[in-house]
């Protein structure tokens, strides 16, 4: 007991912000079991006791989804910049150099190219350590351009988001990113390539109300949060407790809204039967005309 | 009910009145008065009306009395006709939506409905959609596409409805699909923010070629009142977070999300309806000339392109 309050004391509690829980061991959020944190880690950061999924850092989530050594980073090339000069507590500016300096990339997410179970793919990883995930310019713009890019390589894209919605901070041209990244999947869907969501905890707003559930396939993480509204807002306008298990990934396979709940340690295996269902659209139907000249 | 800053441009309209119904009482000539405080009270309203704060221009853009989608549906269109429900699970009163004739052409038309009195408001659930409601819009937008026919959107609405059916039967999935349905269009397609565009459940039915704005009206990521609870932790911050929001009318157009302003009558469409329905009606007729020429593919195209350049970033050093 006193070796482990001596640990406790170095453990940082876990806050939305932190994805690097220092100490050795940690009490499970979900089952309180104790948990050394090389297991946790080693077992793609699933309690080893009671399966509850907890966030993934990137680079933990491209190492599980890429087979080893085929990663080559696409996004990383363009940041934020302040249209709206944008100041709450503190200035968007300097929330950003924070983040950036934190996290050691220009936003929320990072894409790639990237062979997956020997199937060479696009792959989208949304950071939600980085400001909530939420999705401004940037993001926005990593999202199209990689499916812009998979389509013109005739690769499926993946994607795997987690976010809180799009980004106070860049005002409407947050919300605009809805649609930019809506248009630039047409591009996908014009060549018949596969484009898979996979639903990470949490997704919610303005990711959800638009790339995150397109997919042709759409996965969700067990225990996700995935909601247009948050509870919290949807508590205030409803005026009464939400519930047990609402707007979790289990409640929305019941409501027929993704296609399946998938364990962590699945969802390779699980992508890569779907990618090999789906692909060769365009060998099976040689001579059909398709939009893509036109976009 | 004026709005509060509009007290003093009551009180003195209140004056000229008494001053004329006294005129008449004691048959008196007043009217070189009269004519005096008229012109104080054009420039009363002209240095009002030209100043609005962010936050003042939110609350005309809420205004009661002000033209609601229905309005401007019976009044700038010719032979609206109504068609109801989703095919689905019902008819969502907050999405009107029907068929329409614009200066001689037909087009389609959807519309976010508030209510113009608190009994309506309550049916039209504020102009807040459920799932039904994008889904009959999209139902309309295939109907557009099929016979060929421009759409006409005029958005009003604090947001997509957060309840439990909304989320239980996919909120997020008909806001994503209303939005990817639009935009493969082909055939014109025009939206007008006529009051309130609330986040994702106005962009639903706002990806169009050509997105104009009322003057007074606001688009935003959200609310000033959830942005300034969630920042603030206080959500009397509200006016603050419309300053840094930058949802106004012209604030819109520099951050290239809107493509023009309508101009509204001094004083707020609330107080000149008929102007304004009309200069929503010249707006849209002039639009939709600009468009007609145009073949399917490339006004899909062109939608592409304007939405897929939106967004402001730089390259990293």
């Amino acid at each position: 007991m006193a070796l482990e309050r001596l640990f406790r004391r170095n453990r940082p509690t876990r806050k939305e912000d932190d994805n690097s829980p220092a100490g050795l061991w940690l009490k499970c959020d979900a089952c309180n079991a104790q948990i050394y944190r090389k297991d946790l880690v080693a077992n793609l950061h699933v309690c080893p006791e009671c399966s509850h999924h907890y966030r993934m850092p990137v680079d933990a989530r491209i190492a599980m989804l890429a087979d080893e050594g085929t990663f080559v980073q696409w996004s990383g090339g363009i940041q934020a910049d302040d249209p709206l000069e944008f100041v709450d507590t503190q200035s968007y500016a300097e929330r950003m150099e924070k983040n950036r300096q934190k996290h050691g990339r220009p936003d929320a997410i990072v894409t790639g190219g990237a062979l997956m179970g020997g199937h060479s793919v696009g792959l989208v990883v949304m950071d939600f350590f980085f400001l909530g995930g939420s999705m401004g310019s940037v993001v926005g713009e990593e999202i199209a351009r990689a499916a812009e890019r998979a389509a013109d390589e005739g690769l499926p894209l993946v994607a795997v988001t987690a976010s809180g919605g799009a980004r106070m901070q860049e005002g409407a041209l947050s919300l605009m990113q809805m649609a930019k990244t809506t248009v630039a999947l047409e591009r996908l869907a014009a060549e018949r390539l596969p484009y898979l969501a996979v639903l990470s905890h949490p997704t919610t707003g303005g990711v959800t109300a638009s790339f995150a559930t397109l997919g042709d396939v759409i996965f969700a993480e067990p225990g996700a949060l995935i909601s247009f509204a948050g509870p919290r807002v949807i508590q205030q306008t409803i005026k009464q407790d939400l519930p047990e298990g609402f707007q979790r990934a289990e409640f929305l396979l019941q409501k027929g809204m993704v296609d399946d709940v998938v364990p962590r340690k699945e969802l390779k295996a699980r992508l890569v039967a779907v990618l090999r269902a789906l692909s060769g659209a365009k060998e099976r139907a040689p001579r059909e005309k398709l939009h893509a000249a036109a976009l | 009910m004026p709005l509060p800053f509009e007290k003093p441009i009551e009180d003195l309209e209140a004056k000229i009145q008494d001053m004329r119904r006294y005129a008449d009482e004691q048959g008196v000539d007043l009217s070189e008065e009269v004519a005096l405080l008229e012109s104080r009270l054009e420039r009363l309203k002209r240095d009002t009306f030209e100043n609005l704060t962010r936050w003042q221009r939110v609350q005309v853009a809420r205004a009661p009395g002000r033209p609601t989608a229905l309005d401007y549906l019976t009044q700038a269109f010719a032979g609206f006709q109504e068609l109801h429900g989703d095919r689905t699970l019902g008819d969502d009163p907050a999405m009107v939506a029907g068929l329409a004739e614009l200066d001689g052409r037909q087009v389609v038309v959807v519309g976010q409905q508030k209510g113009r009195d608190t009994k309506e408001n309550i049916t039209r659930n504020f102009g807040m959609s459920h799932p039904s409601g994008y889904r009959k819009a999209m139902r309309m937008f295939d109907l557009a596409d099929k016979f060929r026919l421009p759409v006409v959107c005029l958005i009003d609405t604090p947001g997509a409805y957060p309840g439990l059916a909304a989320e239980e039967q996919g909120q997020a999935w008909v806001i994503a699909e209303s939005i990817r349905r639009m935009s493969e269009l082909q055939v014109p397609a025009l939206s007008v923010v006529i009051g309130e565009g609330g986040s994702g459940g106005a962009l639903a039915i706002g990806v169009a070629n050509r997105v104009l704005i009322l003057e007074n009206a606001i688009y935003s990521v959200i609310s000033p009142e959830s942005c300034a609870a969630i920042l603030w932790r206080d959500a009397g911050e509200a006016e603050r977070a419309a300053e840094a929001l930058k949802l106004t009318s012209r604030d819109l157009v520099a951050l290239g999300v809107v493509d023009r302003v309508i101009d509204e009558p001094l004083g707020g469409a609330h107080n000149d309806r008929d102007t304004a329905i009309a200069l929503v009606k010249e707006a849209l007729v002039e639009e939709l000339a600009q468009l007609t020429h145009m073949s399917g593919e490339r006004l899909r195209r062109a939608r592409y392109e304007r939405f897929r350049a939106l967004g402001r970033f730089e390259a990293v050093a």
